[in-house]
């Protein structure tokens, strides 16, 4: 297919573009494959340059002949263009609305696009499982790399090698897979240095309503624990919806048979309980009624901070389970691709200071959620202006971001990122030029040969000049678990992202330069004094051996 | 002291309201003015402060297993929940802090046995601090629209209005006490902001008695002459800053507000502001949602939300927006009133004022502010914070919604301001803690009568001499001038420095303000090491050993040492002697050591050199909650 073919008009003239808290500017409007670009020409700069797949939902209206394209998108911001001409305005909003629905993943921008930035350090292959397995094994000798699911046949959303208990064999994973929904049998997640306690994933046991039962599985998890231990299964959904999914052939591991298990039921929401709380919520911060009541009662109908409380919840219990009872951890839910990903890798931004820095967080979010098979494709197909019925989109990735920001704002010192790395994000997990988040897991990214053919994402923000815009000023390594509050005064509205377009930034973005200022003010001055320090320090040793002869 | 009959207890714990932490085990002091508590654990000291002053309910549930709950809840909002042993001596206790914290005399205020050891004439210099006049004149004033008035320097124009007033110069003293007669406790309109660039004026007053139809020459000529005084702009707004409802339900007391056809030129407004009672029940249940026993998120935002208190807050900015508005955009002069003009009427001019003039900004600024806008145009604090056995009717959190009001300001223009948000908690404290002089009282004239410039002292140069830490590090002078704050619903939020400041597990484990303010300090000390080295490094004939002898200043300071007066005598034997080392920790209102040190106790800390491995002073901060330490690195 010709992305021609869906342009019906490329280009027109004297159009008007409308958002808020900027002047109205006017200039040519162009349409290409993936791009929709506004230019004033008056600098020759371009004043809007948006990525269709970016495009959440357009309205159209009407008046006289001049039609007002209204283009909202899942980065939550809205934008106007003013078009004269009825059939230019009908012709750019039905290329508009083609071109942001395209439904080949080959299609989409990353696969056209082509970096402007010398790449140094290859993203794809920053963070390979085997490299993390080796920073294992300097560890521990208890766990083996298997690559049981080279073909991807025994689990379609794990990746081609996954860390797994040494004393279990790959024809017992075969087993345990076949009795864990979509194969996720249990595998290592998180291995505490500090005491030698694991976190492991998997999805719910397929018990069904008899009952049944697994060996294999038994023996598997039983081999993370020391003589003698218990240790804690945590079910992100509450014992009543756990229950209700033994009908479906789902359950839950039951106590006869895991009897050094304890068991600990959340209760997380999950699909479209998400994707509607998401919608509220974003409703609600765009209300340009000056009612208060209706602000707080919307803010709480839309249980947004809800969501987040549970999570981080939960995530503080597994870490506690871990760090403070030294047990070892299982967490899941229903499939594992969820709630049970925001678990594990929020409990480990508490737990292991390698996880706050640049990296590390990039590694997690590689290992946690691209390599673990979260459905990054499906997830984020649409975001909160979407009118279509939703299938399986939900904001698992960007509730797990705005938990990441609340321990963010409770540590501020402890993050070496800051809250523009989150944000960025964010942004590519919706609508990117990069590959990395294209794909539902590792098997999809395999055959659309994302490595071959697209950028990652990790290749462009490990540059020296990408690096220093997400870094956080105030950052001092901090080896220590950090416990976030999770009371109601302690969660905020994450108003980088949920009120980002619908303020001014320049007063909080003067303040953070201001605040870069002081800090790097104080490093030259200190670099100078050394300097200093060291000038008089040898001045002292030569008078003093001008004085001993 | 008569009331006190248990000067120490010990073993009592101090539980924690909302973990199940094991509590704080120690030792309970009471002393003339305090209430201490000694964290007795091993390991860190950790002292509890509580002024007399600041406790504004103390309760004694029935008897537990454990023993005897006690609990204190104070003005500034610190709740504490003790467990006392022996029945006996949290009985007497009790009884002693009911006593304590209910003065039923002004005398009988901290104000008057405060004694940091300044003589009669430094006391004297203090109250000189501020100087309205001085202000007036920064303000342009006098000019060819506007004069100081001494009309009232007997108070007897208006026994609730300072004797420094300013009026407009065409205003005839017939018209002014015409028009005071007209209004509401002789409240007559008065100038509180003059606008240099345009000639607009914010003015303010209490209610005309205009009933259904009274009308009175001398008020419409008045309201003219200040209409008249701002030649830029053919109208002028007159602001009743009152729900319309209630306006109107004051006409028929024979009160009301003014009739546009009576009054030339006028623009009428409406802005429905609650009054005092609303407010004071609306903070009863905003701190409802605060004590929430492990509250789920909709259960704390549904609390917040029946609360109305941010509603309230809304309205408050709302209005100021409005009359910053009014002056900056529109040329216009605002006439601003409420009922009596002392509630309602303060908050709004003095926001629209920080709005407006970037003075108001600044750490002195703001002094002036509040002491021009509430101490001396009569805000009841008295009454309104309930220093003394008042009707309770009488208190309402009018100054506190002001001081949250500024915060919202700062939360959206964190460069903006001078100050940080410790000044407001620390001004905060002093309103209710009555150890100066400035609250004390309902009205300038109360205060001469009281005797309060040459009996008590005046906060402000108190706070100067802490500047440094009550300093916003992201301050840019002369960045702004005039703010145009977003007030989108979205843009209010509850304040949980204030309302749970005492919660300290709910906030920030690290701080980003003393992370800077130490940037700060470390900057002065980097400099003065770096100019001294320049120097030694230019003439090289100076022996290297000399300043070596200025670390000595830094070694820790040694405060508190005039601790002993503000316990009586009897107490002060009972009290551990690490009481006096300095190592307050939780202190709400002491003699903080700058007092004791004297003019630069605060600049101490940064003047020697610090090594650079050196990091023996800087602030740890507790990062994970299990008491472990991190700090900063140089």
């Amino acid at each position: 297919m010709e992305f021609a073919e869906l342009i019906k008009t490329p280009r027109v003239d004297k159009v008007q573009l409308h958002r808020p808290f900027h002047p109205t500017v006017g200039g040519t409007l162009c349409l290409t494959g993936h791009h929709l670009i506004l230019s004033s020409r008056q600098d020759n700069s371009e004043e809007l340059w948006l990525l269709h797949s970016n495009i959440d939902s357009i309205e159209k209206r009407f008046i006289g002949s001049s039609g007002t394209i209204t283009i909202k998108c899942k980065d939550l911001r809205i934008i106007q263009l003013e078009i004269t001409g009825m059939d230019e305005c009908l012709n750019i909003a039905s290329s508009i609305e083609a071109l942001s629905t395209l439904d080949s993943v080959t299609l989409m921008y990353p696969f056209f696009y082509r970096p402007m930035f010398e790449v140094t350090e290859d993203g794809w292959s920053s963070f390979l499982p085997e490299q993390e397995f080796e920073l294992l094994t300097s560890e521990t000798e208890d766990w083996r790399l298997s690559d049981v699911n080279q073909d991807f046949s025994v689990c379609q959303s794990y990746p081609q090698v996954v860390i797994v208990p040494k004393s279990i064999d790959d024809e017992s994973l075969r087993k345990v897979a076949a009795f864990r929904q979509g194969g996720r049998f249990p595998v290592l997640s998180y291995y505490h240095r500090k005491n030698g306690m694991v976190m492991m994933r998997s999805s719910q046991p397929l018990t069904g309503t008899n009952g049944r039962r697994c060996k294999e599985d038994e023996k598997l998890i039983n081999a993370t624990l020391r003589p003698g231990k218990r240790g804690y299964i945590i079910d992100t959904r509450s014992l009543n919806v756990a229950q209700q999914a033994r009908a479906k052939g789902g359950g839950f591991e039951q106590e006869a048979y895991y009897p050094q298990w304890r068991r600990i039921h959340k209760s997380i929401e999950r699909f479209n309980i998400l994707q509607e709380s998401l919608i509220k919520l974003v409703e609600a911060c765009n209300d340009q009624s000056h009612n208060m009541d209706r602000w707080l009662s919307k803010l709480e109908a839309s249980n947004w901070l809800g969501h987040i409380k549970e999570i981080l919840t939960t995530a503080c219990l597994a870490a506690q389970c871990i760090d403070r009872e030294g047990a070892s951890v299982l967490v899941h839910g229903s499939e594992g691709m969820d709630s049970t990903l925001q678990v594990t890798s929020l409990a480990q931004i508490i737990l292991e200071p390698k996880c706050r820095t640049i990296r590390g967080f990039e590694a997690l979010v590689e290992k946690e959620w691209l390599q673990a098979g979260h459905p990054f494709q499906q997830r984020c197909a649409q975001s909160a202006y979407s009118n279509s019925k939703q299938r399986w989109e939900a904001p698992t990735f960007l509730l797990f971001m705005d938990c990441v920001w609340q321990i963010l704002r409770q540590f501020p010192c402890s993050f070496e990122f800051n809250e523009r790395f989150l944000v960025t994000l964010f942004e590519h997990a919706y609508a990117s030029q990069f590959g990395t988040f294209l794909g539902n897991n590792e098997f999809e990214r395999s055959k659309l040969k994302l490595k071959q053919k697209t950028m990652s994402l990790w290749s462009w923000v490990n540059q020296p000049n990408e690096l220093r815009k997400f870094t956080n000023p105030l950052y001092e390594a901090n080896g220590l678990v950090i416990w976030p509050s999770v009371a109601p005064q302690s969660l905020l509205l994450w108003e980088g992202v949920f009120l980002r377009w619908n303020r001014s930034s320049k007063y909080l973005e003067d303040a953070y330069k201001e605040m870069i200022h002081i800090i790097e003010y104080n490093k030259d001055l200190q670099v100078r004094v050394n300097a200093l320090r060291r000038q008089l320090a040898e001045l002292e040793t030569e008078d003093g051996m001008l004085e001993t002869p | 002291m008569e009331h006190i009959s248990t000067p120490k207890v010990e073993n009592v714990k101090l539980l924690d309201r909302f973990t199940n932490k094991r509590p704080a085990h120690g030792t309970l002091y009471l002393t003339a003015t305090h209430l201490i508590y000694v964290d007795a654990a091993a390991g860190v000291r950790k002292e509890t402060w509580i002024a007399h002053h600041h406790i504004a309910s103390v309760e004694k549930p029935p008897l537990s297993t454990t023993g005897c709950p006690l609990i204190i809840r104070c003005k500034n909002f610190r709740v504490a929940h003790f467990v006392i042993l022996r029945e006996r001596d949290c009985h007497e206790v009790y009884t002693s802090l009911l006593k304590l914290s209910q003065p039923v005399k002004y005398e009988d205020l901290y104000a008057f046995s405060y004694n940091p050891k300044s003589d009669q004439d430094e006391r004297l210099m203090e109250w000189k601090l501020i100087d309205l006049k001085m202000e007036y004149m920064r303000m342009g004033i006098p000019n060819n629209y506007w004069v100081l008035s001494d009309l009232n320097k007997d108070f007897k124009v208006c026994s609730t209005y300072p004797t420094c007033l300013v009026v407009p110069k065409e205003a005839s003293e017939s018209t002014i006490i015409g028009s005071s007669k007209f209004r509401s406790r002789e409240r007559f309109p008065v100038l509180s902001y003059y606008h240099k660039d345009n000639n607009a004026v914010i003015c303010r007053c209490s209610q005309p008695l205009s009933g259904f139809s009274t009308r009175c020459v001398e008020d419409e000529k008045m309201l003219e002459i200040i209409s008249k005084a701002n030649p830029g702009s053919p109208f002028m707004y007159v602001v009743d800053t009152r729900p319309k409802l209630n306006a109107m339900a004051n006409r028929a007391a024979g009160k009301g507000y003014e009739n546009e056809d009576n009054y030339p030129n006028i623009r009428f407004q409406f802005i429905g502001i609650e009054n005092i009672h609303v407010m004071r029940g609306s903070l009863q249940k905003l701190l409802e949602a605060c004590e929430l026993k492990n509250p789920s998120m909709s259960g704390f935002l549904t609390v917040l939300e029946n609360s109305g208190w941010l509603r309230h807050i809304k309205a408050v900015m709302d209005a100021s927006v409005f009359l910053a508005k009014a002056v900056r955009d529109e040329n216009a002069s605002v006439l601003v009133h409420c009922s009596d003009g002392w509630d309602r009427t303060a908050q709004v001019c003095s926001l629209a004022s920080i709005l407006l003039d970037p003075f108001y900004r600044t750490i002195k600024g703001f002094m002036v502010l509040i002491e021009k806008e509430w101490i001396s145009l009569g805000h009841k604090f008295s009454q309104r914070c309930h220093h003394l056995e008042f009707d309770p009717k009488e208190t309402s959190p009018v100054f506190t919604q002001f001081l949250e009001c500024v915060w919202h300001l700062m939360e959206q223009f964190p460069s903006a301001f001078e100050f940080s948000e410790k000044y407001l908690l620390e001004i905060h404290d002093h309103v209710f803690s009555c150890q100066f002089g400035n609250f004390v009282g309902n009205s300038q004239k109360e205060r001469q009568e009281l005797k309060i410039f040459e009996n008590a002292h005046s906060l402000w140069p108190f706070l100067l001499q802490r500047k440094q830490e009550l300093v916003n590090p992201l301050y840019i002078s002369n960045a702004y001038n005039a703010l145009q704050p977003n007030t989108y619903p979205f843009c209010f939020k509850f304040w949980c420095g204030m309302y749970n400041r005492f919660d300290k597990g709910m906030h920030p484990r690290q701080s980003v303000l003393d992370y800077l303010l130490e940037c700060m300090n470390r900057k002065a000390t980097l400099k003065a090491s770096e100019t001294d080295m320049e120097d030694k490094l230019l003439g090289q004939n100076t022996p290297l050993g000399d300043n070596r002898t200025l670390t000595k200043h830094f070694e820790d300071v040694p405060a508190m040492e005039d601790l002993s007066e503000l316990i009586s005598d009897d107490v002060a034997e009972g009290l551990p002697a690490h009481l006096s080392n300095g190592s307050v920790v939780n202190s709400d209102v002491c003699l903080k050591r700058e007092m004791a040190e004297g003019p630069h106790g605060t600049s101490v800390n940064h003047l020697p050199h610090r090594d650079s491995s050196d990091n023996k002073a800087l602030p740890s901060t507790d990062v994970s909650g299990n008491g472990s330490i991190i700090t900063p690195s140089p």
